[in-house]
């Protein structure tokens, strides 16, 4: 079994900590999706499970065994690399069988076991080929493979796909999805694409700044995001945030002075001190427009992005930016004003100083509109 | 910025055939020389055309010189310094690149400055260590006062001698070691990605074998240039092996071509052989001509490392 657990997992370059006590439980055979924005710590936490990088203190658990002392090779896992680090000298063949070498295995059954892994990625004619001679998507393929050979308890990705083009990138996406189901062994995979991160993940572990702000499923980190920062980095187009106060129960004020009233749509918790700054975040694809005065707040339409199956509409309250995405097609002017309808699931609170999130209970979606 | 016109061109090609003149007319000489006789050597104003003496004066050369045995001698030399400062350079960068340790810079720049050491600086203690490979730690012994101690106790006087004159081994290691060559293998090991020395510690490749399998063979076109230029430099090598060699068993070609070079001592003021002199230049220059034509491809890729 291949359950990784980490614990209190902290690492410092000459005095600065860059990763703060991390603590995740992965299960035996889950796809874990590490994501998070560049320098948030996150291929840093992939490399020590890998035994690339020392842990500075805290424990990395593989299986049974604590693994923090011990050599990567000794580790049973297997990486695929961004670059994917292929010997340039070795032949496509060499570069799979290479651990196996390394392992002392006999020549022909080392053979044997390449052309059949070599099978599965699609790569059985290119064996002879150096990887110079390889296209993008190829080379990915070779890695791939090399991980594969050596049948690891884990699998670690370290943004294998962030070299390839858009269309190879979603092919090549479902093939590790595909393998991993197949072999059924631990995967963590690093990346900063949110639809990477949404479409593979069993769970999401959402990094920011050294620590984890969210583990959950896919649905769970884009239904009730933990903070504004998660809010803010799934769901795309992004979360738009409005500062609000707490006026009383789910009745808010808004910067402006006007008016929200959410008491059809949600129940507060108790215990929030009146007058508490509050984030208001709004879904775009949980917001409708219509006839001014007909939702929870009115806007102001600036212009509108063709999307095909639908638009992507900017418009503007006061000065901040809010976006909608909607199926249906209206042809405004710029500056008119609208009406802000608010979906099921489009609000979001979030305390103003924190960016916690507020746990709020839903009900069903009435817009009721109560001018101040 | 090229520039393309037409008196630029002209000029570009007159500076690059002034060069090719300056670069060939000595060679030509040399050449011209060796085909002449005694007299017509000697004869004032020069003849600038070849004669017909070359087979001649390059047999009595060959003969004077005793180049069969030289050749065998400096070839042994060349080869053993090439084959030595190419795997210790190659073990010194690999130290200095791969390895985190606190000893990295310090060895680095040890290893730089003996580029302001060459051999030419240090040759008198350089001989005095070839005299006695172990005089060093004798000293050693002595000053920690081990010596004393010793033969106060067994009353056996520690005297250890290990001597290098006239010896392959004597003409080779003080040659051995090497700034350039430690700094071309840098320079490469440098631009070998990190993932690739990740990815061979994921494979479960210890240091040695990444070394062996993964760096040697991806620096083929470094030690071909490496040893090129170590070839020529050893095969060139004058001071060291006059000084270290009395027995003419072990001499080397670079030495026995200044003894066939006429000046007042050698000759007595007898006879000036410059064409014997010349057709033995020729000799000598032949076996680094040969190397460098045959490695010129692998050398000019080694030295701008374009093919990774």
């Amino acid at each position: 079994m291949s359950d990784i657990t980490i614990r209190d997992v902290r690492k410092s370059y000459a005095g600065t900590e860059v990763v703060h006590g991390v603590n995740l439980d992965i299960r035996h055979g889950e796809f874990i999706v590490m994501l998070g924005p560049s320098g948030c710590g996150k291929s840093t936490l992939l490399r020590m499970i890998a035994g690339l990088e020392e842990i500075t203190s805290g424990e990395v658990q593989i299986g049974d065994r604590v693994v923090n002392r011990l050599e990567p090779r000794e580790r049973n896992c297997a990486m695929v690399f961004q670059n994917y680090a292929l010997y340039p000298h070795m032949t496509v063949a060499n570069n799979i069988g290479y651990a196996l070498k390394v392992a002392g295995m006999k020549k022909a059954e080392r053979l044997e076991k390449v052309a059949a892994v070599a099978q599965t990625v699609g790569l059985g004619e290119f064996l002879d080929r150096k990887p110079g001679q390889l296209s993008g998507g190829q080379r990915q393929r070779v890695a791939m493979a090399r991980a594969i050979i050596r049948e690891p308890g884990v699998f670690l990705f370290d943004e294998p796909l962030s070299n390839l083009d858009a269309k190879l990138r979603v092919q090549m996406r479902h093939e590790i999805r595909r393998i991993h189901n197949r072999i059924g062994a631990t995967s963590v995979f690093v990346t900063h694409d949110q639809v990477e991160g949404m479409t593979l993940a069993d769970r999401l572990v959402i990094m920011n700044r050294g620590t984890i702000e969210q583990v959950g499923t896919p649905q769970e980190v884009y239904d009730r995001p933990a903070s504004t920062y998660v809010a803010g980095f799934i769901g795309s187009p992004a979360m738009n945030f409005l500062p609000a106060t707490l006026a009383e129960g789910p009745v808010l004020w808004l910067a402006t002075g006007e008016r929200v009233d959410l008491r059809g749509v949600m129940e507060m918790p108790r215990g929030l001190a009146p007058r508490a700054m509050l984030q208001l975040g709004l879904r775009p694809e949980r917001l409708r427009i219509g006839p001014v005065g007909s939702g929870a707040m009115d806007v102001r339409f600036e212009f509108a992005e063709e999307l095909g199956s639908g638009r992507l509409y900017h418009l503007r309250h006061e000065d901040v930016p809010v976006t909608v995405v909607s199926e249906t097609k209206q042809t405004l002017r710029e500056g008119e004003p609208v009406g802000l309808t608010l979906l099921p699931g489009a609000v979001h609170l979030f305390y103003g100083e924190t960016g916690r999130r507020i746990e709020t209970t839903l009900r069903s979606s009435v817009n009721e509109r109560v001018s101040a | 910025m090229i520039e393309r016109t037409p008196v630029l061109n002209i000029a570009t090609h007159a500076i690059l055939a002034a060069g090719l003149i300056a670069l060939a007319l000595p060679i030509y000489l040399v050449f011209v020389a060796s085909t002449q006789t005694l007299a017509e050597v000697t004869a004032i104003p020069s003849r600038l055309l070849p004669s017909d003496q070359f087979f001649v004066n390059v047999k009595a050369a060959w003969i004077t010189a005793d180049f069969g045995t030289k050749f065998v001698n400096s070839m042994i030399l060349a080869v053993g310094v090439v084959t030595g400062k190419v795997v210790l350079s190659a073990i010194t960068a690999f130290g200095i690149v791969f390895f985190d340790h606190r000893m990295r810079m310090p060895v680095f720049w040890l290893v730089f400055i003996t580029l302001m050491l060459p051999l030419e600086v240090r040759i008198v203690p350089t001989y005095a260590v070839a005299a006695n490979a172990l005089s060093p730690f004798q000293a050693m012994l002595d000053w920690s006062g081990l010596t004393w101690l010793i033969e106060k106790a067994t009353s056996i006087r520690v005297s250890m001698e290990w001597n290098l004159l006239n010896s392959y081994t004597g003409l080779i290691l003080p040659l051995v070691a090497t700034a350039t060559g430690t700094f071309l293998y840098r320079q490469f090991f440098l631009t070998v990605p990190d993932e690739l020395v990740e990815a061979a510690k994921m494979d479960g490749a210890g240091p040695l074998r990444f070394l062996r399998e993964v760096l040697i063979p991806l620096s083929v076109t470094n030690i071909a240039a490496l040893a090129t230029i170590m070839f020529v430099y050893s095969w060139n090598q004058y001071l060291w092996p006059l000084l270290i060699t009395t027995d003419p068993n072990y001499g080397v070609v670079a030495v026995e071509l200044g003894r066939l070079v006429p000046d007042s001592s050698s000759t007595g003021g007898g006879i000036p052989n410059w064409h014997i002199a010349m057709a033995g230049t020729l000799i000598v220059m032949v076996p680094p001509i040969i190397v460098v034509i045959f490695m010129q491809r692998w050398f000019v890729r080694g030295l701008i490392s374009a093919d990774k």
